[in-house]
């Protein structure tokens, strides 16, 4: 039996500040070096000043993942060398010596599975390092500290997966569930990462690191599992050990460093007492954790009768469902989830997009309004929608630019259909004997109507007319 | 110009007119001039101290609304960070380091109007007792330079006590303030954990060290508390003091306090002189109506050893950024392999730290880590649990601040053991975070004895008091100098 784990890192992009100074933890929009402090550079004297919001963040996702909280948490250092690292130890959380990291045993449903938590501890991010020049010999090393102390929330799971399908679909749901909480923005780049541990037939645990997708983490499990699989089919043992996923190559390569040979020294950190997270912060934080992404879509299909598939798409996403919240009515609700999810999630599909996009939540209530009171058709609804991301307009004057809201009658469209019929002689006959070519007729009318035509009414008529 | 006026006589002076901060400071410029080339208890001098004397001048004279030190001259150990100053740890590892922001301690004081005369010698990193271990020499004890001022504050302790300065700053992890002011007959004081902020003060054993004050009188250490203590959003572990003021009731006598006296201190290993100077304290302290009584602590016998083990663990790890990309050697255009850069770089710690370093691998390593550092740790509880037992019978503790008298430089520095032991009497307030001070309180054969006393957690006010009785009872002799 596959047996697969996982360690995942996630920032806590939507805080203002860094986990133990006033620096930015959004460091991405900064030149090199230029996000930085005494604290956040260990200089000699400085001493960490926990960030409360941290603590808080950290703690309800340890909510969100069903986990213990225990009522005092406390920090470890962890004392290694590496250039990024600017003390040369990372202030993280350790539960050897009793539970105290802000998350105990939790755990997370995907689908019907249960996958368990182990444990979720908050640490600082240590820089980053450049590699620069074509040969090792003239390489040189950058570091970036911008990102030095940015705060971190490690989510580590039991060996609990099967197979690297089960392990995409957890970080799905884990990756929604972030973005609901309003914790952190996983489509930033490198503000979600993940380690995997895998093992075959209860042999030995094989660490894979250095993964930079999501995409990339899945075919390193799946490679290392029939890397295993070949090994173990010839008898060959599985050496216990730490791989590195070679992103060029897409192999797993063992790791020459003694990684796992490291002892970390793990002690107390004393520059940070003890946190109490009493019942009462917790009360707190629950009542004003977001509500979930299975009760909004429960609530989308109950109450406004969208249908489950589309409530499933519009609820696992913040930025959309965020959009609905802000822009439906009871009556217009199941019109509007219809737009975000049929047109709107095509024409904004990358962060970029969504970034530069100029619609608000009063244009979409707009345009949903002017397709229920039969203004517009949704056919037209698009091309105001793309309008619109464009250049931010008012909705009535899109309309009236694009002259979309003349919609026809239905003698003016049975005279535009009579005319087509009669342009395309050879098309309606083919039409008689294969339904296909219908629908290039359809297109016909549709551009002869700007769009403005509803395309299922067209059809109908069509067809009637034709036959 | 009489420059053996303390802290407190002196903001008066200042006050009424009697002396000019601008002759004040000069004077003591020209005094350091002339003694400190051989005491050698500055590692740097401030070049802009008598301009700063004269705008303080100017300011009182205008009737500028005036900070209460005054113009005061302190001197700052050199592990704590002075804004664009030179902040070295008396190490060649931080020789060119200069500090870009101020320790809390040193914003307060500035706020207040007073002047940093300079940077104080201290063992390398505050790792010592003598101050031997300074990579740039030795400082000297003002009465009698053949001997070891103490340490590691050492050069904050002989600036004060040859009047090289009215007051100073020095940081106490296992005695480093209260040692150097017994051997150079000055008050040093240790004040709760907590209590005053640790922010720019360069980390050795941060769980346990503070930053004291070296003075000529409890007045003085009072006063300088007053400016100095209270909660910093800088460092996490400083307590709310609600703005205690600690010079006020300072006279309020001890009658009827329970005094107990700590029999591991008193015992074997303890040079016949100080016991003598002990002995006499006790009864001097009877006379002025406290209550003095024995009692044990047995933990204190394995407090050296649980001391070593947990400072050298966090040391082991608080210096592990200097590894020679930001610190060290100068940056070679041509570049090394990583491990190249630490080796050599650490080729800059001298042997204590050195030595302190490898321990401080060592002690929490796996393996070994549930032999030392757990076990130490298992002994600062009971330690503190055992302290905590017996305040519940009496007001303070008190012992001799130091087992021996000053030793001879060079006389100790090649048996770090027998140094370490030095410790017995001093670090069991760091450990278990209560406030201790020493008092100046005999000299024998022209070599000073100090006594200590320790208060609980919080009951600085109260340990500063008896302090004060107990220093009217003193009479000294003056340093020759």
């Amino acid at each position: 039996m596959t047996k697969i784990g996982l360690e995942i890192h996630s920032q806590l992009t939507e805080l203002q500040s860094k986990l133990f100074c006033s620096c930015k933890a959004n460091y991405r929009e900064f030149q090199p070096n230029e996000n930085i402090c005494p604290i956040c550079m260990g200089l000699p004297g400085s001493l960490p000043q926990l960030n409360q919001k941290a603590v808080e963040k950290a703690t309800m996702i340890a909510m969100a993942l069903n986990c213990s909280t225990p009522e005092k948490i406390t920090f470890f250092r962890k004392n290694y060398f590496y250039p990024d690292l600017p003390k040369n130890f990372q202030i993280t959380q350790l539960n050897i010596y009793g539970e105290t990291s802000v998350g105990g045993p939790g755990i997370l449903m995907v689908g019907d599975k249960k996958i368990r938590i182990t444990r979720i501890q908050l640490e600082e991010d240590p820089g980053r390092i450049i590699y620069e020049g074509s040969s090792e010999k003239n390489q040189i090393t950058l570091v970036d500290y911008n990102r030095a102390g940015t705060p971190l929330v490690e989510i580590v799971t039991e060996p609990d997966f099967e197979n690297p399908k089960e392990v995409r679909e957890f970080l799905n749901i884990l990756s929604d569930l972030l973005a609901n909480l309003g914790v952190s923005d996983p489509s930033l780049e490198g503000a979600m990462r993940a380690d995997a541990n895998v093992s075959i037939e209860d042999g030995n645990k094989v660490e894979i690191k250095n993964i930079g997708s999501f995409h990339d983490l899945e075919k390193a499990v799946h490679f290392e599992i029939t890397r295993q699989q070949s090994l173990h089919a010839r008898n060959i043992p599985i050496i216990q050990e730490t791989r590195h996923w070679d992103d060029k190559r897409k192999i797993t390569v063992s790791s020459r460093s003694k990684e796992e040979d490291l002892d970390y020294r793990y002690f107390l950190e004393s520059d940070i007492p003890w946190v109490r997270i009493g019942n009462q912060i917790k009360d707190k934080l629950k009542s004003e954790m977001p509500e979930t992404i299975s009760s909004k879509k429960e609530r989308y299909v109950s109450k406004y009768n969208i249908p489950a598939q589309v409530a499933d798409v519009l609820s696992s996403d913040k930025f959309y469902s965020d959009l609905f919240e802000k822009s439906h009515t009871t009556e217009n609700a199941k019109e509007v989830a219809n737009i975000i999810t049929t047109d709107l999630m095509g024409l904004v599909d990358t962060r970029e997009k969504r970034e530069s996009s100029k619609l608000t939540a009063l244009h979409l209530k707009e345009i949903a309004d002017s397709i229920q009171s039969g203004k517009i058709t949704r056919n037209s609804a698009k091309n105001v929608l793309y309008e619109i991301l464009k250049t931010g307009k008012a909705v009535s004057t899109v309309i009236s630019d694009l002259d979309l809201d003349n919609v026809f009658s239905e003698s003016e469209l049975l005279k535009i259909i009579e005319s087509v019929i009669s342009e395309e002689t050879q098309a309606v006959e083919q039409a008689k004997t294969n339904p296909q070519t219908i629908n290039y007729l359809v297109g016909k009318v549709m551009q002869k109507t700007k769009g403005k035509a509803d395309p299922t009414y067209t059809l109908d008529l069509l067809k009637k007319k034709i036959n | 110009m009489n420059l053996k006026i303390s802290a407190l006589q002196f903001t008066r002076e200042v006050k009424t007119g009697n002396i000019s901060v601008e002759d004040f400071i000069g004077k003591t410029m020209e005094h350091i001039e002339k003694v400190d080339g051989n005491l050698h208890a500055f590692l740097s001098l401030n070049d802009n101290a008598v301009n700063q004397a004269r705008d303080i001048d100017k300011k009182i004279k205008s009737g500028d609304k005036i900070g209460q030190c005054f113009g005061m001259p302190i001197s700052i150990k050199d592990n704590i960070c002075i804004k664009d100053t030179k902040t070295t740890c008396a190490s060649k590892m931080l020789e060119n380091y200069i500090a870009p922001y101020d320790a809390t301690v040193i914003t307060k004081l500035k706020q207040q109007d007073a002047i940093f005369v300079g940077k104080v010698n201290l063992d390398e990193f505050a790792m010592g007792l003598s101050t031997e271990f300074s990579a740039y020499g030795p400082s000297k004890n003002p009465w009698n330079t053949d001997y070891v001022p103490g340490g590691s504050s050492g050069g904050s302790a002989v600036s004060v006590s040859a009047f090289e300065c009215v007051a100073s700053l020095g940081s106490d992890t296992g005695g480093s303030v209260r040692n150097p002011a017994s051997f150079c007959s000055t008050v040093g004081y240790k004040p709760t954990y907590g209590l005053i902020s640790r922010y720019g003060l360069i980390s050795y054993a941060n769980s346990i060290e503070q930053i004291g004050p070296l003075t000529r009188t409890v007045e003085d250490a009072a006063f300088m508390l007053n400016l100095i203590a209270g909660l910093d959003s800088n460092d996490n572990t400083t307590i709310n003091n609600n703005n205690a003021d600690y010079l006020k009731d300072i006279d309020s006598g001890i009658e009827g306090k329970k005094i107990g006296i700590i029999k591991e201190m008193i015992g074997e290993g303890i040079n016949p002189t100080v016991l003598s100077a002990t002995k006499n304290a006790i009864s001097k302290l009877e006379e002025l109506g406290a209550i003095c009584e024995e009692v044990s602590l047995d933990m204190v016998k394995y407090s050296v050893a649980a001391y070593y083990a947990i400072t050298t663990t966090e040391a082991g790890s608080n210096l592990a950024r200097y590894d020679n990309l930001r610190y060290g050697y100068d940056f070679s255009v041509e570049g090394y392999a990583f491990n190249a850069y630490i080796e050599k770089a650490r080729k800059k710690l001298g042997p204590e730290v050195t030595r302190r370093m490898i321990l401080g691998g060592f002690v929490p390593s796996s393996g070994y880590a549930g032999k030392y550092f757990l076990k130490a740790l298992k002994v600062k509880s009971k330690l503190t649990r055992q302290i905590d037992e017996a305040f519940k019978k009496f007001d303070l503790l008190i012992s001799p601040t130091v087992p021996i008298l000053p030793f001879k430089i060079g006389e100790k520095i090649n048996d770090p053991a027998s140094l370490f032991l030095i410790d017995i009497n001093t670090v069991t307030a760091n450990l278990t975070g209560k406030p201790a001070i020493s008092i100046p309180y005999a000299i024998s054969n022209g070599l000073p004895i100090g006594i200590q006393l320790i208060a609980n957690s919080m009951n600085d006010k109260l340990l500063l008091q008896a302090a004060r009785a107990l220093e009217k009872t003193v009479k000294l002799p003056e340093v020759p100098i």
